[in-house]
């Protein structure tokens, strides 16, 4: 049984409509990353499995519970991390813990220490002196202090310094060793990527892919850059090729994962000298998605629609790749600019 | 760039945020300056009504420590008797939150640092504010100069009266510029200004009990004390009686002196930081703190122990004034007939302690209202989030809120019945006996004030945004029902809309078990629409 299950999930404020039919589903023990651009609908949704927000319409389940009816009983078995956490200004920040913690029905003192050792936070400070990073911790320790089945955490880590966010990282794999579910919201690309075994990415209120990162990288295309004896004719009729083009007698194009059989036989016909592939990094998969063309993002072409865009996402994605890469990342600008 | 830059800007920002405040408060001051002087000449209509009341006011110890010093018999001299410390502390406590507001709370939500960043000068945001409370203070002062002469009063006397109500304002408008410096807090700040506030009453109060009362004995000569209150500063002009204009200079010398001083103060802290350091707390939370009692008891307490104070002062001198009362109305058949129109009964001495207790069950309302509106704060601030994310359910959270202003309110109510019964007490020789009837009567107002709690409770269920506007506006309602609905002759009907206008006026009236059952069903209903509106919406909305 699925931990979390939305399916078509209406949300309106006034005119506004936040969520717009939108689906997701969580599996028992995973870390599922809940990605997309501000204002799309993640924080709304969040509330909504919290049981704050009331949906007009849709299902929406959390452990097996109605998260508006069976509010109470589900939050003895979930913790959360807001995104902009904000607490009582005249408590301590241990103090603030602890009270979390008991509302919540209880916290392990033993590991409320340890991490409060850990994330380096002074208990004793009122929370109205912390800063935006310090009251995140309080937070975020007090959801770690608690064994609970499901981690709700929104933007966990937007005011963590990098040696917090290791630390961060540590605890979502513990817990999930323990066997709980973890939803993150996060911004974070290389947190995603290091933590989440599936993700969910959403745009004006509507799931746009969910998958494993292994199978979002297969919906979107490879960036291909080929020296050939002769020059290249006849790629543009390929099926799933786009956006060929050459420059200083490299030619540059994309593909389609599924149709890089065809590309290869036919670029074999011209004798290739050189030829580099560089698979979609997760900031290029996103700059699609949250990109401003929804059916292209959808349907993974957006190239039609802002070639320019994607050569300077493909430029500043590729950092990781063999030398030969290095030039092409410093002619694809120039490539972009023409 | 001077330090000066970007104040006029600012100066628009304070405006566009607060147009709505000012204007309530440039309209407010003088209307209500106007109804007041109004009432005043009904019961004083002629010169033998205000010999008597000037000879008793010039007399009497409690007159002179709430009213102030009465300054001969003019009818403007009575008017400003009554009204001039009302709507003194109104001006001084509307100007001290105003500065806060735009100085200290910018600071404490990170907004004037990221004004800071801008092309703004550091004494800009200070500068803007100040600028636009004094204009605000010298509006409100000249429209209620028009407002007093409407009312058929004398120019002068008028103008000067009026800018001893204006020069109030500027002076706490400065000593709340330099609290702003002082404390980390916004309610810190309040906090040390509402003291200085308080305090110059007490000054006022003590300078103006020492002083001598005149030859003809309708006017009081203060003593010293008075002149370090600002707000005796404003009975010092002795607006109707030869007016002395260059007292007036003094609030505008604090200005300057507060003004220079904040600066100086400005110039040597960090922006953020304040001159009182915060002091490290309990690492723990302590088990009594930690449910949503515990909690609503922590956040409470603070403003319940200065409620108590206040309440138990006050208390504490109506009690005494009791016996002094009986001489008063000897001498004022007219002040008698209003008393008993607002205690009703025959007794006056008891209607005049039902009055008491009425008032007092007025101005608990203001705690009930403040104490409940914290839960609107809380769902504003982002903290009602993440309680409800626990395993609290609403109604829990709500009624715990609830019940804690409820035991406040009794806590208050009880002490302001048995310390106005210990100080008549005193006077009549049983302080226990008394404590333990007043303290006994004034419980029998709490209906009224459930019905108060009712009201917020289920404006805050239904119409979450408007909580704070709509509740202060009800219990302003109220108070102008009960203060002034007998005064202007309103229909019953519309009297009858207060709660306070059906608690049985004990003691000068007998106990009646009906109206106080039907006030609490109505609470009830009140506070059951509350919780299920707040059950089925949407947190935060």
């Amino acid at each position: 049984m699925p931990v979390i299950s939305i399916g078509n999930l209406v949300k309106t404020f006034g005119a506004i409509r936040a969520l717009d039919g939108l689906d997701l589903h969580v599996e028992q023990g995973e870390v599922h990353g809940f990605l997309g651009p501000n204002g799309s609908g993640k924080s709304t949704t969040i509330r909504i499995l919290l049981g704050l927000l009331r949906r007009d319409s849709g299902d929406a389940q959390v452990l097996g519970a109605d998260p508006w009816r069976d509010a109470v009983r589900l939050h003895r078995r979930l913790a959360y991390v807001p995104g902009d956490v904000s607490l009582w200004p005249n408590l301590t920040g241990g103090e603030a813990i602890d009270l979390l913690g008991q509302l919540r029905g209880g916290l392990d003192r033993r590991r409320r220490d340890e991490l409060l050792h850990r994330f380096d936070l002074d208990p004793t400070r009122r929370c109205r002196t912390y800063s935006k990073g310090n009251r995140q911790k309080v937070a975020i320790v007090a959801a770690f202090s608690s064994p609970v089945e499901l981690y709700v955490l929104d933007e966990p880590t937007s005011g963590l310094d990098p040696l917090m966010e290791a630390v961060f990282q540590d605890e979502v794999r513990r817990v999930k060793q323990a066997g709980a579910t973890v939803l993150l919201s996060s911004h974070v690309l290389a947190e995603v990527e290091a933590l989440c075994d599936r993700v969910s990415i959403i745009r004006e209120g509507r799931t746009v892919e969910s998958g494993t990162l292994t199978e979002l990288r297969h919906l979107t295309r490879t960036a291909v850059t080929v020296e050939t004896a002769r020059p290249v004719s006849g790629l543009d009729v390929l099926p799933g090729v786009h956006d060929v083009h050459e420059v200083d007698g490299r030619t540059h194009l994309e593909v389609e994962p599924a149709h890089l059989d065809e590309l290869l036989g036919q670029l074999i016909r011209f004798g290739v000298r050189a030829l580099t592939s560089t698979p979609p990094t997760l900031e290029q998969l996103f700059l699609r998605h949250y990109g401003d063309d929804p059916a292209a993002a959808a349907t993974g072409a957006p190239a039609a629609a802002a070639p320019g865009a994607s050569a300077a996402a493909a430029a500043s994605g590729a950092p990781t790749v063999s030398s030969s890469d290095a030039d092409v990342q410093a002619d694809a600008p120039q490539g972009g600019a023409r | 760039m001077s330090a000066l830059t970007g104040t006029t800007r600012l100066a628009r920002l304070v405006l566009r945020r607060d147009r709505i405040r000012l204007a309530i408060w440039i309209l407010g001051t003088p209307l209500l300056g106007y109804a007041l002087a109004g009432s005043v000449a009904g019961i004083y209509p002629d010169q033998e009504a205000r010999l008597g009341y000037a000879t008793t006011s010039a007399s009497s110890l409690v007159a002179r420590a709430f009213n102030g010093p009465i300054h001969g018999t003019d009818l403007g001299a009575v008017v400003v008797a009554e009204t001039y410390v009302t709507l003194a502390l109104i001006v001084a406590l509307l100007s001290t939150f105003a500065v806060t507001r735009h100085t200290r709370q910018n600071e404490e939500t990170g907004r004037a640092e990221l004004l800071g960043a801008n092309v703004v000068g550091r004494y800009a945001p200070l500068t803007a504010a100040l600028l636009v409370i004094v204009v605000a203070n010298a509006l409100a002062a000249v429209l209620l100069a028009v407002a007093l002469v409407g009312a058929g009063l004398p120019l002068a006397g008028s103008v000067a009266a009026a800018a001893a109500i204006g020069g109030v304002g500027v002076a706490f408008t400065a000593i709340a510029a330099v609290t702003a410096q002082l404390s980390v807090t916004s309610r810190g700040a309040n906090a040390l200004a509402a003291a200085t506030v308080g305090l110059s009453f007490v000054l006022r109060a003590a300078g103006d009990v020492l002083g001598e009362q005149s030859a003809d004995g309708t006017r009081v000569r203060s003593a010293w004390p008075s002149w370090i209150s600002p707000l005796g500063w404003g009975n010092q002009v002795r607006a109707f009686d030869g007016e002395r204009w260059w007292v007036l200079a003094l609030p505008v010398a604090l200005l300057l002196a507060g003004v220079a001083l904040a600066y100086a103060l400005a110039e040597r802290r960090d922006q953020g930081a304040g001159l009182i350091a915060p002091r490290p707390g309990p690492s723990t939370g302590a088990p009594q703190l930690l449910s949503p009692s515990g909690l609503a008891w922590r956040m409470q307490r603070g403003t319940l122990l200065g409620w108590a104070v206040g309440v138990a002062v006050l208390g504490f001198s109506m009690g005494i004034a009791g016996d002094e009362f009986n001489d008063m109305i000897d001498a004022n058949p007219a002040a008698a007939e209003a008393i008993n129109a607002m205690g009703g009964g025959a007794d006056l001495i008891k209607a005049y302690l039902a009055a008491m207790l009425g008032l007092f069950a007025l101005t608990i309302g203001a705690y009930v209202v403040q104490a409940l509106l914290r839960v609107r704060g809380d769902e504003a601030d982002g903290v009602l989030e993440a309680a409800l994310a626990t395993a609290v359910s609403r109604t829990r959270w709500l009624g715990t809120q609830v019940l804690a202003a409820t035991l406040g309110a009794v806590a208050l109510l009880l002490l302001a019945g048995v310390t106005t019964g210990l100080g008549y007490g005193i006077v009549t020789g049983d302080p226990l006996g008394e404590a333990v009837e007043l303290g006994g009567a004034a419980l029998l107002r709490l209906p009224a004030l459930l019905v108060i709690a009712g009201v917020v409770t289920a404006i805050f269920g239904l119409l979450p945004r408007w909580s704070v506007v709509l509740s202060w506006t009800t219990l302003l309602v109220f108070l102008l029902l009960g203060q002034l609905g007998a005064v202007l002759e309103l229909p019953q009907a519309a009297l009858n809309v207060s709660p306070y206008t059906h608690v049985p006026a004990v003691p000068a009236a007998d106990p009646a078990a009906l109206p106080l059952v039907v006030l609490a069903a109505v609470a009830a209903a009140l506070l059951a629409v509350g919780v299920a509106g707040f059950r089925h919406r949407d947190v935060p909305s």
